[in-house]
């Protein structure tokens, strides 16, 4: 305890703290996107079952990316400065595609019926565009927020990766959400999907070593490298298990429906796991630590004695609403 | 190219005015709603559940604007005026940390339930729910208005090698602006949506809607406006005292007064001319700001003139004031007028219907007018005293600034057009619909309050057939 608030543990303390908020960011609004990217255009029905089934979670989802952005900031604000001035058109693309897509969700249900399809493109494309911009900047991230032929190309590689991982997170959440053709059609994305994710993992943990020296070295030290490499083999065991898991699926009874998606929860986990050991201590690649960038002590302990206090209460009511709208997605209405 | 600068305030001003709109209403409507909700618990009467449901759903879709265009927010603090942080993180970052964990998580969480819940949970959970969202908001507003009263008049703090430390968190937190601009905001978040309220009711009733709902929200509304409109003029005045005490130079401005005198002019209208330091075709009330201010026809009233070099701006300050003031006082009048109208007639002519349609956003740019003021009245500083706007502008590529500004804009005008249309779209489809079957079990509506409904859904019944009885949507 005495570690947690002293000028050392702190900002190792806010470190893993943005580090969650980050993970739980990528799982939570990581299945809502995936929805929106999957949103079925050629069949309206199954766009109404899609969005309801994460209509009471989404705005609660993205309140993990104010949280991640508003601790760097407060946290670590020369981190945020010098993050985001690099990233700053990709982000603020990232910003336009989650307004757009956060409108037309309240807008497709209000407007003339004939305009619908108009905003359920808008979600589509708007989803599209975060999930795709966030790969983006995660691919700059990892070259050191450098701007060259290659960075880019890696960095748009990586966009393609996170809009498969947020494909599979979100076919596996319908998977568990709906019931019948749209369940089976959402079992043929996240096979597809898996596949996809599972190539792109592969390479992205291939280039990164490849690219940055000191993350080379990282995983290659022993006797560490013996336990780091569980990461990548947990991940990969989760791909294959998963594979034979959605091939026998559905099963009577609706049996193992929730199972990919907690596979895959595993797997993003794994993912975030092996990204952070790769950077710590950095918080800005190969520039800045944790430590160089932290906000004066004083502060952080305030932030944290708050944050200690307030998570529980955010667990608690972030549960009772999971409770509320359990089992399969139904017609949500407002009354 | 362009003044970085220049670009920079711009676009933060367009990114925080759109933003603005949208919490505005959801702070005030967030309480309308539970007082719907709770009314209904009490009486069992379904017209209190068709109003929390004609205006939930206002809300859903106001909630969500807010919503996107906050998270814009967070990332402009570090991209454009990472100076800011720099300086004041200290003590900015705590506040900013505290407004999301104990009022963002709340209010987007409970609002699944406030939302879609209804029929999943029991009913006080539900009523519940609302309460939280309604509190979440109140608390956003809280903590963000502290930050913003904290900019204007700092405390509890000093500077070591340029940064700020905190020092008292109580004198932070409670610096001598905050009541006055907390109270100010809440009003102005009330009357917003009293108009807002009475105006789509209007606007229900105009186009032949019959049902009880909309004349009870615009009751609802009409008495509310006539009881917090002259209530805000008194606020509006001490928060002035406030800022006479604190900023001299921002009241200087605010009255376009150039010159320190004793027994000062009110100038109702005129051009302030920064070049002569004059007001141009001013009409004045002789000794009327020096009254106002310093409740003596002869008192002292600073100048622009005295703060060379550290005062904002004049004409801005000086204009926005006068559109704020005015649209205060022109809420006094459309509500008592309308209130005299509802007590003796029981009903509103149509020329009130119609002056009530046209003012259903006025409250918005009352709110925009008065943030003008205080924002632009600040200048030059970022921090009163403090830190410079200039000191704490970006280095990003003042291009790019211009290229994501017009981006925003864009957007921006698109949606609020859309946002602004969709909510008469919404009246005018709650007017076509039947609302029979949201009758709770075993309550039945006495003849005496529903017989126009009935009257209306009797012959409009060969028209709606086909319109479903409950009005379900998704999301």
């Amino acid at each position: 305890m005495d570690f947690m608030f002293s000028a050392q543990g702190l900002p190792i303390v806010f470190g893993v703290l943005i580090s969650i908020s980050i993970l739980l960011y990528a799982i939570l609004d990581g299945y809502d996107l995936g929805v929106g990217i999957l949103l079925p255009m050629d069949n309206a029905e199954q766009r109404d079952v899609a969005i309801s089934s994460i209509g009471p979670f989404w705005d609660a989802n993205e309140t993990w990316l104010v949280l991640a952005v508003g601790l760097l900031l407060v946290a670590f604000p020369a981190a945020h400065s010098a993050i985001l001035k690099a990233l700053y058109l990709p982000a603020t693309l990232m910003l336009i595609g989650l307004i757009l897509r956060g409108v037309a969700f309240d807008f497709r249900a209000k407007v003339k019926q004939t305009r619908k399809i108009v905003w359920d493109y808008t979600f589509k494309i708007g989803s599209y565009v975060t999930a795709f911009m966030q790969g983006f900047m995660l691919g700059l991230y990892v070259m050191g927020l450098e701007y060259n032929v290659y960075s880019i190309l890696f960095a748009t590689f990586s966009g393609f990766c996170v809009v498969a991982a947020y494909s599979l997170i979100g076919s596996t959440w319908l998977i568990m959400k709906t019931t019948e053709d749209f369940q089976k059609r959402a079992i043929g994305w996240a096979k597809r999907a898996g596949v996809l994710s599972a190539l792109g993992i592969l390479t992205v943990s291939l280039i990164n070593p490849l690219v940055n020296q000191s993350v080379l070295k990282i995983w290659t030290q022993l006797p560490w490298a013996y336990l780091y490499a569980a990461i990548p083999l947990l991940c990969f065991f989760m791909f294959i298990l998963g594979y034979l898991v959605l091939s026998r699926l559905p099963l009577a009874d609706d049996h193992g429906a929730s199972l990919p998606f907690y596979m895959v929860v595993i797997v993003f986990v794994c993912c975030f796991l092996g990204l952070s050991f790769s950077f710590y201590p950095y918080v800005v690649p190969g520039e800045l630590t944790l430590f160089e960038a932290a906000s004066a002590p004083e502060s952080l302990r305030i932030i944290l004695v708050g944050s200690l206090f307030v998570l529980p209460f955010i667990g608690g009511y972030t549960v009772i609403s999971y409770y509320t709208f359990r089992g399969k997605a139904e017609k949500l209405r407002y009354y | 190219m362009f003044d970085i600068l220049i670009l920079s305030r711009i676009q933060f001003a367009a990114n925080i005015s759109f933003h603005i709109l949208f919490p505005t209403i959801t702070i005030a409507l967030g309480w309308l709603l539970f007082y719907f909700k709770v009314r209904y618990d009490l009486s069992k009467h379904p017209v209190w559940m068709r109003a929390y449901r004609f205006w939930v759903k206002v809300f859903a879709l106001t909630f969500a604007l807010g919503v996107v265009s906050g998270i814009t927010m967070s990332f402009q603090f570090g991209t454009n005026w990472p100076g800011f942080m720099e300086t004041i993180g200290n003590i900015a970052g705590p506040l900013l940390a505290y407004e999301i964990l104990t009022a963002f998580f709340l209010e987007a969480t409970m609002l699944g339930i406030m939302l879609f819940g209804f029929r999943r949970v029991p009913s006080w959970v539900h009523t519940g729910a609302t309460f939280l969202v309604a509190f979440g908001t109140t608390m956003s507003a809280f903590w963000i208005i502290v930050l913003n009263s904290w900019m204007q008049t700092p405390a509890g703090f000093e500077l070591i090698d340029g940064v700020v430390h905190a020092t008292d968190w109580f004198a932070i937190i409670f610096n001598p602006s905050f009541p006055y601009r907390f109270t100010h905001m809440l009003m102005a978040s009330s009357l917003t949506v009293c108009f807002l309220v009475a105006g789509l009711s209007a606007y229900r009733i105009y186009r032949g809607d019959n049902k009880k709902a909309p004349r009870i929200t615009l009751r609802t509304a009409i008495f509310s406006a006539a009881l917090l409109a002259p209530m805000q003029v008194f606020v509006g005045d001490l928060h002035g005292l406030n800022t006479l005490e604190h900023q001299p130079q921002k009241v200087a401005a605010m009255e376009g007064l150039w010159e320190t005198q004793k027994g000062a002019p009110l100038v109702l209208f005129g051009i302030p001319d920064k070049e002569t330091k004059t007001n141009k075709f001013a009409i004045e009330i002789p000794k009327m700001t020096s009254f106002i201010l310093t409740h003596d026809f002869n008192g002292e009233v600073k100048g622009i003139n005295e703060f060379e070099g550290k005062h904002p701006p004049v004409a801005p300050v000086f204009y926005s004031f006068r559109v704020m003031v005015g649209i205060g006082f022109s809420m006094i009048l459309v509500a008592w007028w309308c209130s005299y109208s509802l007590i003796r007639k029981k009903a509103l002519a149509k020329p009130q219907l119609c002056i009530l349609i046209a003012m259903t956003f006025i409250g918005w740019v009352a709110t925009l007018a008065g943030w003008y003021v205080t924002e632009i009245g600040r200048q030059p500083y970022l921090v009163s005293g403090v830190l410079k706007t200039a000191d704490a502008v970006t280095t990003i590529a003042s291009d790019n600034v211009l290229f994501t500004f017009i981006l925003y804009v864009t957007l921006y005008i698109v949606l609020l057009t859309v946002y602004v249309k969709t909510l008469f779209l919404l009246a005018r489809k709650a007017i076509e619909v039947e609302e029979y079957d949201l009758v709770p079990p075993g309550i039945i509506e006495t003849k005496s309050e529903t017989a126009s409904e009935h009257k209306v859904a009797a012959t409009a019944n060969s028209t709606t057939r086909s319109i479903p009885l409950t009005q379900t949507k998704e999301a």
